[in-house]
């Protein structure tokens, strides 16, 4: 009996002896070399596996950022600054900062602003409700609330409330990933730089439908009437196919446009103080007077 | 009577033709009409005509965009008022041409009488440019310039020419009045397309449900004096999808189209019976198509207020509903073609295109959607589907985005018919998902094709 035990013992230990010599002869013969730098930029990134670099995930990234001549390609938006900065010292690179972004949504439609026309009972994806039709309000360009958006979103940033049917981004969450930039078949989504202390200024519509059409569609529409355009001392918009444009990298954040636009439609975020609409009209028209006098 | 079918897949709906016993109506003129630009399938027509302009009935007003595209004639004598973007059925801009209507004065050289003229044109190719400049599409509900169908690339015979009688689709029953009302026309627009196909046999495939039809088609055969042409009249069993293209062909012609090909390569030519009457019209009577029927229909109507009616083509929906008596109680959703491959009209001020076959009210028991539950693979989409797919499988690939998934499991034959959707006892919109897997699968079958050629 004691002598089956021992034989046992001896002859596994043995096999798994002669084994561990064997592997670890092939495992030194057949060794890949493999960049230790793609490891260590893979440790410095932040394992979301999102795809907002471009790439299929940290992994990809990683590999492809060390044979590539410079990062100009390579940038990682959730990680952002601090994490490129990592990776730009192990590849020994110099690093161009990127202005932190955010996604915004660049519709107001809310269910009171936009009144439904229709009921939609198809299939809960906008993908499917845009190749149908128009959506169930008048505006053909706007939200049309399904959540896709709220789908591709990995970092729970993007929720639809349920009060405006419209999604509501959080930027403690967003890492400007752009996932719900591909989402949205009405390309609403769109990524723009966070001013100082995250404030930004955007054109909340893009219906393109001439002024009194859009009004109709909705209340909070931008009806292309050009009163931002005149109003803005920084060359900052563009007015194209009745739909006002913020250029985020001219705005200045000075909220005239804002105070200045009848409708509503532009929208500030981030800032300190709410807009007192009041002062600013009473700004704007004081520089025209001093204006008009020199 | 042998009764022929495709031999996969297909649904029973109850046919609902309720409106097939009211002859056709004129309706009258309306004071505008919004004449629209995309109304067939390819690149949208370009206006010839500018705001202030006077234009008569026929009159071209915008010339074909592209190769597979087509001539649109002004459906009214009147003054342009406008040129923009209108919204259409589906509520997405497409540019119209507005015409206020001023009496009903038509051009020169069309000939508006009774009379048929059966003498056949001797040369093709004046068949096919008389048909092109007319406008011409087909009328089966895809739109696609008749000329280009009627035109096979070289190398390509046509071997048969069908004229599709079937009207399937529950409801619509204008395809029927015309073969009732109009047999003779059809059959000479039939004769002048095999004339231009180059001399193959004619077969009009015509369902069970339509035995007048058949009637009334054979009796214009023998009236014509046409017993011994190559034509004849198929009597098809009730099955739903038997007017689809491919369906048709198989029932017909015994003939499969190879996924990814075109009718003409299994030697076959569809047309509607619609569009052969167009095609009279056109070539015989120097008509270009400015007018097409339409139903209006659906259970919540009484049978006095089913309407089978010959329109002017760019007539706006809300004058035809209030033609029709407005829209009765109950409706929860107004269709634009048959309850299975129609479209629901999200915006009833949209204008009539040279497809539009219907307008039809739906109670909320014949259209509210009840809520989806779990696949329990009983595999009656599978049964149903007449194309041979598995829409349970695209359903789940097309869940988790895997397109070379899809595209192994041939989604791109889908024909959107809907027989998936109507026999699945756990309401799971297959169609409405597989739908647009369908149109990413061949956008990347295209740019792969595209990037081959370079």
């Amino acid at each position: 009996m004691t002598s089956t035990i021992l034989w046992t013992i001896l002859i596994l230990s043995g096999l798994g002896l002669v084994l561990a010599v064997v592997l670890f002869l092939i495992a030194k013969k057949f060794k890949v070399e493999e960049d230790p730098r793609i490891d260590d930029i893979e440790k410095a990134l932040p394992g979301a596996n999102c795809g907002g670099c471009g790439y299929a995930g940290c992994r990809a990234f990683a590999s492809s950022a060390v044979t590539a001549p410079d990062l100009e390609k390579h940038f990682c938006p959730v990680g952002g600054n601090a994490v490129m900065k990592q990776v730009a010292s192990i590849l020994g690179f110099e690093m161009r900062e990127k202005a932190p972004q955010v996604a915004v949504l660049r519709c107001n439609g809310t269910c009171e602003a936009r009144p439904r026309v229709n009921t939609y009972d198809g299939l809960k994806s906008c993908r499917v409700k845009a190749s149908l039709y128009s959506g169930d309000t008048l505006c053909a360009y706007g939200c049309l609330g399904c959540g896709d958006c709220e789908a591709a979103c990995t970092f729970g940033a993007l929720h639809i409330n349920p009060d405006t049917l419209l999604p509501e981004i959080d930027e403690t969450k967003c890492t400007a990933c752009g996932a719900c930039v591909k989402a949205c078949p009405r390309m609403l989504l769109e990524l723009r730089n966070k001013g100082p202390r995250g404030m930004r200024e955007f054109v909340a519509c893009r219906n393109l439908d001439k002024g009194p059409v859009a009004r109709k569609a909705c209340a909070n529409a931008c009806i292309g009437c050009g009163m931002c355009l005149r109003t803005c001392t920084h060359g900052a918009i563009v007015l194209e196919n009745n739909v006002s444009y913020i250029d985020f990298s001219k705005c200045k954040l000075c909220r005239e446009c804002e105070a200045m636009c009848p409708t509503g439609a532009i929208h500030g975020v981030g800032f300190p103080k709410p807009l007192d609409k009041e002062a600013v009209k009473e700004r704007i028209r004081k520089r025209k007077e001093e204006a008009a006098h020199e | 009577m042998s009764k022929i079918t495709f031999p996969i897949g297909g649904v029973h709906p109850h046919d609902s033709k309720i409106a097939a016993q009211r002859p056709i109506e004129m309706l009258p003129l309306p004071p505008v009409v919004y004449v629209s630009m995309a109304q067939h399938l390819g690149a949208p027509a370009k206006p010839v005509v500018a705001v202030g302009d006077s234009v008569k009935v026929g009159q071209v007003i915008a010339e074909p965009g592209g190769f597979i595209s087509a001539f649109v004639h002004s459906p009214v004598s009147g003054t342009v008022k406008g040129i923009a973007p209108r919204k259409d059925l589906a509520g997405n801009p497409v540019l119209h041409i507005e015409i206020a209507v001023e009496g009903d004065e038509w051009m020169e050289g069309i000939d508006l009488s009774d009379t048929l003229v059966t003498d056949i044109p001797d040369d093709p190719a004046v068949i096919i440019e008389k048909i092109k400049a007319c406008g011409v599409v087909g009328l089966g509900g895809a739109t696609f310039p008749t000329h280009v169908k009627l035109s096979p690339p070289p190398g390509k015979k046509a071997e048969c020419l069908i004229l599709n009688g079937t009207e399937c689709e529950p409801y619509l029953t204008s395809d029927y009045r015309i073969m009732l009302e109009r047999p003779k026309e059809i059959l000479v627009g039939a004769a002048l397309m095999q004339k231009a196909l180059g001399g193959c046999p004619c077969v009009v495939g015509i369902e069970e449900n339509k035995p007048e039809a058949v009637k009334a088609m054979r009796a214009a055969i023998e009236e014509l004096g046409w017993q011994q042409k190559p034509v004849r009249i198929a009597v098809l069993k009730k099955k739903y999808p038997q007017g689809g293209e491919k369906q048709l062909i198989a029932a017909v012609m015994h003939r499969e189209v190879r996924s990814g090909a075109l009718p003409i390569d299994a030697g076959a030519v569809v047309q509607n019976v619609g569009t052969s009457l167009a095609v009279y019209e056109a070539v015989q009577k120097n008509k270009p198509l400015i007018t097409n029927v339409l139903t209006v229909t659906g259970k919540l109507l009484p049978a006095e207020r089913q309407h089978n009616y010959l329109f002017r083509i760019g007539v706006p929906l809300s004058f035809i509903i209030e033609q029709a008596g407005g829209e009765p109680d109950g409706a929860v959703k107004l269709v634009s073609g048959g309850p299975m491959m129609g479209k629901a009209i999200a915006n009833p001020d949209a204008t009539t295109v040279k497809g539009s076959s219907s307008v039809l009210y739906l109670g909320a028991e014949d259209t509210v959607r009840k809520e989806a539950s779990a696949c329990i693979r009983c595999g009656r989409c599978a049964d149903a589907c007449p194309m041979g797919l598995e829409p349970f499988l695209l359903n789940r690939l097309c869940k988790a985005g895997d397109l070379e998934g899809l595209e192994a499991n041939a989604v791109q034959d889908c024909i959107e018919c809907g027989c998936c959707l109507y026999s699945c006892p756990a309401n799971i919109p297959l169609l409405d998902r597989i739908r647009i897997a369908k149109g990413q699968v061949i956008g990347a079958i295209r740019a792969r094709a595209a990037a081959k050629k370079q």
